[in-house]
C-alpha cells in the first residue's frame, strides 16, 4: 500500500477538491488509499446520482400495486393472484461504446442480477439501443457487436429477449446507447431486500473469482465524457461469463426459496465496495470485510483493487452461521465458489481488513448518505424553438407512394428482424407475442393472467422539446401496451443525457423529468425503478436527450390480447384519435428533407387516457381484431405495418420466415380514404400522439362506435386484397402491393453488408 | 375401466441447460406422461422409459458444444440406456451432445450465417416410422422454432449414404409449401437436415425445439407436441380392447 491518499490522488480518481475535503472531515484526517478509492466510487455520478437526486423526487413512485418503489435493486409490482413482477432498466452505454460485444453482454448480465437478487426468476429482457447512422462502418460494427453481445448473454442464460427498440441518429455516433431492461416473476410475499441484518451473521461472496477487470468502471468510464482516450478505457470494461451467471441464478433462487440467506446483493458498479456499503447502510449495521479472503484471478491484487473490481457474476449474501453449511452445499452442487469474507457488526462502520490489519474504516451511513448533491443552474438551450415549422417551406414530393417505400426502408422504421432473430425470444414457454408488434406479451403459468412489456423513447422529439418529448415517451409506451390489450401499471426509466455540469444540458434533464412525471401521474403508471446515465457526450457533443421508458402492463385474462396484424377481408379499418399530425421532428422530415426542426405536438393527457381506455375495452370485449399505435412515419406507415405483418402465420405477428413460396399471397391489403384538414403528405406521414389504427368486424362497428362515444373516430376503409391504397379527396396517393412494401420494410440487412 | 400407467420420462439437467424446465413443462401438459429431472452428476437414470437431453448451453458450450457434457457421469448411464434400446431425444444442445457422445452420426457446425438464429421453420416429416414421429404422417409439415448458433448438420458421405438407405433422415427444413428451398434452411445443414435418428431408431436428435411448441395459445404453436405424443404412444402398452 504505497500510494498516499492526497488531494492529487483524489482528483485522479475522479473526485473534486471539495469532495476530498469533505472526506477528510468524515474520516478525521487523511484517508487511507483504500478509503479514498471507496469514496471515489460511491461518490461518482454513477453510484451517487449527485446531479439527478434533487430532480428525481418529482416522479410519482407509489400506488396500490407498488410493492417496492425506487431504492432497491428493482421495483416490484403486484400483478394479481399473489404474483409480483420485479423490473428495472439500466444503461451500459460507455462500456458498449468502448467494447460493444462485452459491454452489451455485461449490461444484460448486470440487469438480470438486479432481478434475481430480489428473489424473482428473470423471465424477459428488452433492449433500447441507439447508434449513429448505418452508412458509417463504425456504427455497423457497434450495432453488430451490441446485438451479438445481448444475444450471447441472454440466450445462454435462457432469459428470452422479447422486445426492444433501435434508433439511428447522428447524435449517437460517438456515444451509442445500450439500455438493458429485465423483469422477473416472484411471489408477492417472498421479496428479498438488500439489507444486512443480524450481528454476527456472515458475509459470503458467491460466484466468480475477482480480477482486475472493470477497475473504475463506474467512475472513470461511466462518469466522464468521451474524448480521444476512448481506446485506453478498454480495460475498464468487464468481461461476461453467462454460464456462471446461469448457475448463479439457479443457486441463488434455490437459497432464497429455502430461506437459507438473510439478504442478498449483487456486485455491480463499484463491486464489493457498493454492495457492502449499501447493505450496511440499509441495515443500520456495520460490516467487516476481509479483502484477503476474496478468491482472486490475479494473485498480486491490492486491497483497493479488490474492493472496487467490477468482475462479473458475483453475489454477496448475509448468512446466519447456522445456515452456512447449507449455503455451501448448494454452491458446491452448482460448482460455484462460496467464501466467507466477513461478518455483520454493530459498529455501523464499513471496515476493510488485509491479513488482519485494518486498512479501511468508514462510517457506512455517511458514505451512503453524505454523497454530494449538485443542482446545476440551468438555462434553455438556444436551439430550442417555440414555433412549429411553416409547412409551405417544405415542398410536397410528387410521388407519395415512393415516399412510403422510402420511409419503410428507413433504418428507424424498417423491421428489426435482423436483430431480434439473434435473440431467443421463446425460451421459458411463456411468450404469447414475439417481437415485431407493439408490445411483448407473456402468460403467467398456471393462471389466466398475463403481462406485457414495452420500451420506448423518441430522442428526436426530446431534442426538439424535452418536456413534450418525454411526456410523449410515457404516453407512447402506455399506448403500445393498450394496443396489445394490457392495462399499463408501472414504469422503469433510463434517463440518458449529456454532461450535467452544463446548464443547458441540465435544463433538458429537468424538463424531461417534469414531462415524464406529469404523464406518469395522469396515466397511473408510477416509476418504480430506474437509472440515470449522464456524460453521454463525445468531444463535447451531447446525445439527444433520451429518457427511455420501460413499461409493464397486466391482463386478468391474457387470451384477449391482440396484435397489429390485419386479420380478415372486409374488416373495417378505423382511426381512433385526432386528425392532427405534425411534420416537426417526424421521420418524414428527417428522411425526406434532412431536417430536424420545429416544435413537436404536445400530448393531451386526458384525451390520451380516454383513447387508450377505449381501445383496451374494445379488445377486452373482443370487438377489436387488431390495434396499432401510429408513431414513427405516421398514419401511412402505421397502415402499411398492419398490412405487412398480416403475412405472418401461426400465433405470432411477423412470424413468417418464408421469403420464398406463396406466403406473399397471404398478405392483407387495405383500401382507405382519409378525410383531413392537413396537407395530404402531412396527413399521411406527419406524427402526432393519441392515434391508433384498429380493425373491427363490420358487425361490431356499431358497438365499437358506442364505446368510443365522443372521442374522435374515423372510418378509414376496409381490409381487402393485397394492395395498400390510400385516397385523399379522390386523389389516389398510394397504390402499392403489400409484397413490395414488405420488401422495403425487410431491407435492413442490405444496409449491413 | 382399465387405466394405463403414465410413461416415465427423465429430463437431464446439465449445468447451463436452459430448456430443461421447458421440456419438463411440455411433458407435464400430457396427461399420460410423468416427468422427473436427472442431475448430470447422477450415475443412474433410474426406471425411466425415455430420456430427453434438453437445449441450452451445457458447460457454457465451452470448448465445443456438447464436448464437455458427453463426459458427465449421467452420460455413461444414458449411453447404456440407449444401447439397451431406450428412447433418447436430444433437442438442440441435446442433439449436439448426442453426436459428441457418438450416439448419433455426424456433427453440428457453426451456422453458415455465423450468427445465432431464432426463427420459425417448416419441417417435413421424412420418416414417420420412428418412435419420435409415429403420430405424424410422412410428408406432414411441422412449424417449430429453431434457436441456435451451431445447427449446421454435417456427416461424411459414406455414413450419409448408409443413413439414407436406413431412413435415418427424419426431419428436413422446407418452405411453406413443403418443398426444399434455399431460404428455408436456417443454418446451412447438409441437404436441409433438421433431425436424424440412429440406426436402430431409438435415439433421435433435432435442432428445432418441440418443447416450445405444445400449447396453441402461445407463440410457439402446438406442432411440436406431435414429437412427444409419438414417444408416449410408442411406449404405452396397448390398451386391451
Amino acid at each position: 500500500m504505497s500510494a498516499r491518499a492526497t488531494v492529487e490522488a483524489a482528483v485522479k480518481l475522479g473526485l473534486t477538491a471539495e469532495e476530498y475535503a469533505h472526506i477528510r472531515e468524515i474520516q478525521g484526517g487523511e484517508p487511507t488509499y483504500v478509503e479514498l478509492a471507496i469514496y471515489s466510487l460511491m461518490w461518482s455520478e454513477h453510484c451517487s446520482y449527485k446531479h439527478s437526486r434533487p430532480i428525481l423526487g418529482r416522479f410519482p413512485t407509489s400506488g396500490p400495486r407498488v410493492l417496492q418503489g425506487p431504492g432497491e435493486n428493482a421495483g416490484i409490482i403486484d400483478v394479481g393472484d399473489g404474483w409480483a413482477v420485479a423490473m428495472k432498466v439500466e444503461s451500459h452505454n460507455h462500456p458498449s461504446a468502448v467494447e460493444p460485444f462485452q459491454g452489451a453482454a455485461t449490461g444484460v448480465g448486470g440487469i438480470v442480477r438486479d432481478i434475481f437478487t430480489m428473489g424473482a426468476r428473470p423471465i424477459i429482457s428488452l433492449d433500447s439501443l441507439r447508434f449513429g447512422e448505418l452508412d458509417e462502418p463504425r456504427q455497423r460494427f457497434l450495432f453488430d457487436g451490441v446485438v451479438g453481445g445481448i444475444g450471447f448473454y441472454g440466450n445462454c442464460l435462457g432469459v428470452p429477449t422479447v422486445g426492444g427498440e433501435v434508433y439511428f441518429e447522428p447524435s449517437y455516433a460517438g456515444n451509442c446507447l445500450v439500455n438493458a431492461m429485465s423483469a422477473g416473476l416472484l411471489r408477492a410475499d417472498k421479496i428479498v431486500r438488500a439489507k444486512a441484518a443480524g450481528i454476527g451473521n456472515k458475509v459470503v461472496l458467491i460466484g466468480s473469482k475477482t480480477g482486475r477487470d472493470g477497475i473504475g468502471g463506474a467512475s472513470v468510464l461511466a462518469s466522464q465524457e468521451f474524448d480521444e482516450t476512448l481506446e485506453e478505457k478498454r480495460p475498464s470494461v468487464q468481461v461476461g461469463d453467462p454460464f456462471t451467471e446461469k448457475k448463479l441464478i439457479e443457486a441463488c433462487l434455490e437459497m432464497l426459496g429455502g430461506d437459507l440467506v438473510v439478504s442478498m446483493q449483487d456486485l455491480g458498479a463499484a463491486g464489493l465496495t457498493s454492495s457492502s456499503s449499501e447493505m450496511a447502510s440499509k441495515g443500520h449495521v456495520g460490516l467487516d470485510i476481509h479483502a484477503d479472503r476474496v478468491p482472486l484471478r490475479e494473485a498480486d491484487m491490492e486491497p483497493w483493487e479488490i474492493m472496487i473490481s467490477e468482475s462479473q457474476e458475483r453475489m454477496l449474501a448475509i448468512v446466519s452461521p447456522a445456515r452456512l453449511s447449507d449455503v455451501r452445499e448448494v454452491c458446491a452442487r452448482w460448482d460455484l465458489d462460496c467464501t466467507e469474507i466477513g461478518e455483520v457488526t454493530d459498529s455501523k462502520m464499513l471496515r476493510i481488513f488485509w491479513h488482519g490489519e485494518r486498512v479501511g474504516n468508514i462510517p457506512a451511513r455517511r458514505l451512503a448518505d453524505e454523497a454530494p448533491v449538485i443542482r446545476t443552474p440551468s438555462f434553455k438551450p438556444d436551439y430550442i424553438s417555440d414555433k412549429p415549422v411553416a409547412i409551405n417551406t417544405y415542398e410536397r414530393p410528387d410521388d407519395l407512394g415512393a415516399v412510403l417505400v422510402e420511409l419503410l426502408a428507413a433504418p428507424n422504421i424498417a423491421s428489426k428482424r435482423w436483430a431480434y432473430e439473434q435473440y431467443d425470444y421463446i425460451v421459458q414457454a411463456n411468450t404469447v407475442q414475439i417481437p415485431g408488434s407493439d408490445a411483448a406479451v407473456l402468460r403467467i403459468k398456471d393462471t389466466s393472467r398475463g403481462i406485457a412489456f414495452t420500451i420506448d423513447c423518441n430522442g428526436r422529439h426530446c431534442y426538439l422539446d424535452p418536456y413534450r418529448g418525454a411526456k410523449a415517451a410515457v404516453a407512447e409506451a402506455a399506448r403500445n401496451l393498450s394496443c396489445a390489450g394490457a392495462l399499463p401499471v408501472a414504469v422503469t426509466d433510463c434517463l440518458n443525457f449529456g454532461n450535467p455540469e452544463k446548464g443547458d444540458m441540465y435544463w433538458t434533464f429537468e424538463q424531461a423529468v417534469e414531462g415524464m412525471a406529469e404523464a406518469c401521474e395522469a396515466l397511473d403508471t408510477p416509476v418504480v425503478s430506474g437509472n440515470v446515465s449522464f456524460y453521454n457526450e463525445s468531444f463535447g457533443k451531447p446525445i439527444y436527450p433520451t429518457p427511455v421508458v420501460g413499461m409493464l402492463g397486466v391482463y386478468d385474462d391474457v387470451s384477449i390480447h391482440t396484435d397489429q396484424r390485419f386479420k380478415d377481408d372486409g374488416d373495417v379499418i378505423l382511426l381512433l384519435g385526432p386528425d392532427s399530425a405534425a411534420l416537426d421532428g417526424s421521420e418524414y422530415q428527417k428522411t425526406m428533407f434532412g431536417q430536424v426542426e420545429g416544435r413537436v405536438p404536445d400530448v393531451d393527457l386526458a384525451l390520451e387516457k380516454a383513447v387508450q381506455r377505449v381501445v383496451r375495452d374494445g379488445i377486452a370485449r373482443r370487438l377489436v381484431k387488431s390495434a396499432h399505435d401510429c408513431a414513427d412515419g405516421g398514419l401511412a406507415v402505421g397502415l402499411a405495418e398492419c398490412c405487412i405483418s398480416s403475412g405472418a402465420t401461426g400465433g405470432a405477428a411477423f412470424a413468417d420466415p418464408d421469403r420464398v413460396g406463396p406466403s406473399r399471397a397471404r398478405f392483407r391489403g387495405a383500401d382507405v380514404e382519409i378525410k383531413t384538414t392537413l396537407r395530404d403528405d402531412v396527413a399521411l406521414f406527419g406524427e402526432g400522439p393519441s392515434r391508433i389504427v384498429l380493425s373491427v368486424a363490420p358487425t361490431h362497428l356499431p358497438a365499437f362506435r358506442q364505446l368510443a362515444g365522443e372521442l374522435p373516430l374515423a372510418v378509414l376503409g376496409r381490409v381487402t386484397g393485397a394492395v395498400l391504397r390510400c385516397t385523399i379527396e379522390e386523389n389516389v396517393l398510394i397504390d402499392l402491393p403489400v409484397g413490395e412494401l414488405s420488401e422495403a420494410y425487410e431491407s435492413l440487412p442490405d444496409r449491413l453488408d | 375401466m382399465i387405466t394405463v400407467p403414465a410413461v416415465r420420462f427423465g429430463v437431464v439437467v446439465f449445468p447451463g441447460s436452459n430448456c430443461d424446465a421447458d421440456a419438463r413443462h411440455a411433458l407435464s401438459t400430457f396427461g399420460d406422461a410423468d416427468v422427473r429431472l436427472l442431475w448430470h452428476k447422477d450415475t443412474s437414470v433410474g426406471d425411466v422409459q425415455a430420456i430427453v437431453l434438453p437445449g441450452g448451453f451445457s458447460y457454457g458450450d465451452y470448448l465445443r458444444c456438447g464436448a464437455i457434457a458427453r463426459f458427465s457421469p449421467i452420460m455413461q448411464a444414458v449411453t447404456e440406456f440407449a444401447e439397451a434400446g431406450g428412447l433418447v431425444l436430444g433437442i438442440c444442445n441435446g442433439f449436439q451432445i448426442l453426436t459428441e457422445a457418438g450416439l448419433l452420426p455426424g456433427a453440428l457446425l457453426r451456422n453458415t450465417g455465423l450468427k445465432f438464429v431464432c426463427r420459425y421453420v417448416n419441417l417435413k416429416v421424412e420418416n414417420a416410422a420412428t418412435p419420435f414421429t409415429g403420430a405424424c404422417r410422412e410428408g406432414d409439415l411441422l412449424r417449430i422454432v429453431v434457436k441456435h448458433n451451431e445447427g449446421n448438420y454435417t456427416v461424411d458421405p459414406a455414413t450419409y449414404t448408409k443413413m439414407q438407405a436406413n431412413r435415418q433422415i427424419v426431419l428436413r427444413y422446407v418452405d411453406a409449401r413443403g418443398e426444399r428451398a434455399a431460404g428455408a434452411n436456417p443454418n446451412g445443414a447438409l441437404d436441409d437436415i433438421a433431425g436424424v435418428c440412429n440406426e436402430h431408431g431409438n435415439v433421435f436428435g433435432m435442432m428445432p425445439h418441440p418443447e416450445n411448441s405444445v400449447e396453441a395459445e402461445l407463440a410457439g404453436g402446438a406442432d411440436g407436441g406431435k414429437i412427444f405424443r409419438s414417444m408416449i404412444d410408442a411406449l404405452r402398452p396397448a390398451v386391451p380392447a
